[in-house]
């Protein structure tokens, strides 16, 4: 399978928070303001790179010993204590950077996208390279799909003309109905 | 217990009164996913059912002994443990329910619902009454995803657990079953108990960080408090 095809398809045709439902918490919960839905988009390429390129490995090591069930509870593991890591490292090398990811990278310790995209890694037989370039495009496609929809919700903001029952948190998932709507017109491309 | 809640308080709360998907929006991303067929929706409620029954009273048994500081990645490890016998035991028995849930088995461990009951109830009680929290929080997460099953199962593909349903089945609305479908549902749901209920129900008025289970280790409230102070300045 070529690079640009998995690129493509994981961000538009599968994108994980509208076709694959992975990351919801964060979708809903952050994309009230665009700053803060752009800054948690983009820690999330970063944990989702970072988390696919230790955890690959990790896999390949388990098998070799032929306990690859274990999977979970160590991919879960290797997340937490990688994203802390991460954390105190940026901390103290790359404050700039710090400051700017720093607050959304607890968060997504417990992200189900993250663990997600590493696991379906290994479920679709990819390579290295392919992993990275598929957490890259997942990680791409929740930005995406998180800018998309902070500006829908902006839209949202003071509208008198939602029924009652429908108001915060049906509307929200309302309109994420539409994005996802409009994703759909996605499918078969790749 | 020192404010005499009746056991039976504790083992009924979780089904209606304090549903975790209907009323406190809990464990969002399995329920738009799995919810797909009323039998998906309630293969997925048993699973993370039995992985939080028995995740409840190994951490109240465990929880004098786990330090406070690392009690999180203390949990995640059990919650992890019984998400594997689960795993296994489905790939065992019912492989073609394991093969449509697919992903969302291992995810049960990041299931914001099981660790949000070992933070907030089973670290706090003893191994019974974790236990009876476990099934009705359980009952009421399987209640809420096989109903919402089945209403996508009856109008995406016009059957009800496999069996044809008379009309709709010759006119199914596929859209309903597919992903945008998830959202639509869900949301009807939550405007139905609403409306029903004249907005007292659901407290929560937006997602946020008050229902998570992480809220109280992670700091994304204050984060979130200083961003937008941040973006007022």
């Amino acid at each position: 399978m070529g690079l640009a095809s998995i690129l493509l398809g994981v961000i538009l045709v599968n994108n994980y928070v509208l076709a694959q439902f992975l990351g919801i918490c964060p979708f809903l919960g952050v994309s009230k303001k665009l700053d803060s839905a752009v800054g948690m988009g983009v820690a999330v390429i970063f944990v989702m790179v970072l988390a696919t390129a230790a955890t690959w490995p990790i896999q390949q090591v388990l098998n070799n010993f032929g306990i690859g069930y274990l999977q979970t509870i160590v991919f879960i593991l290797v997340i937490a204590a990688l994203v802390q890591f991460v954390e105190m490292a940026l901390k103290k090398f790359i404050p700039s950077l710090h400051k700017a990811l720093g607050v959304y990278l607890p968060l997504i310790t417990t992200n189900c996208a993250v663990l997600g995209v590493c696991i379906s890694n290994i479920d679709e037989g990819y390579n290295y390279i392919q992993s990275l370039v598929n957490s890259t495009g997942a990680g791409i496609g929740f930005l995406l799909a998180m800018v998309l929809f902070s500006g829908m919700r902006s839209k949202l903001e003071g509208n008198t003309s939602i029924p009652a029952c429908f108001q915060g948190v049906p509307i929200t998932l309302v309109t994420a109905a539409f994005l996802s709507l409009g994703f759909m017109g996605f499918s078969g491309l790749v | 217990m020192e404010n005499k809640v009746s056991k039976l308080a504790i083992l009924t709360k979780g089904i209606i009164k304090e549903n975790p998907v209907l009323i406190l929006l809990l464990g969002t991303c399995p329920t738009l996913a799995t919810t797909s067929s009323c039998l998906n929706g309630l293969g997925m409620g048993v699973s993370a059912t039995a992985v939080l029954i028995c995740s409840n009273i190994v951490i109240s048994l465990l929880a004098k002994i786990i330090p406070d500081k690392v009690r999180i990645p203390c949990y995640i490890v059990v919650i992890a443990g019984f998400v594997t016998v689960v795993q296994f035991v489905l790939q065992a028995f019912v492989p073609s329910l394991y093969a449509s849930l697919g992903l969302f088995i291992p995810l049960i461990v990041v299931n914001c619902i099981i660790l949000g009951r070992a933070e907030m109830f089973a670290s706090k009680n003893n191994a019974f009454d974790s236990a009876l929290d476990g099934i009705g929080m359980g009952l009421g997460f399987t209640l809420a995803l096989g109903v919402m099953g089945a209403v996508r199962e009856v109008f995406g593909a016009g059957t009800i657990l496999g069996i044809a349903v008379p009309f709709l089945s010759a006119h199914p609305i596929m859209i309903v079953a597919l992903a945008p479908g998830g959202f639509f549902v869900y949301a009807c749901a939550i405007a139905a108990i609403n409306y029903f209920t004249n907005g007292k129900a659901i407290q929560k008025k937006e997602f946020g960080c008050a229902g998570c289970a992480m809220a109280s280790t992670c700091q994304q409230e204050k984060c979130l408090a200083e961003l937008e102070k941040g973006a007022e300045a």
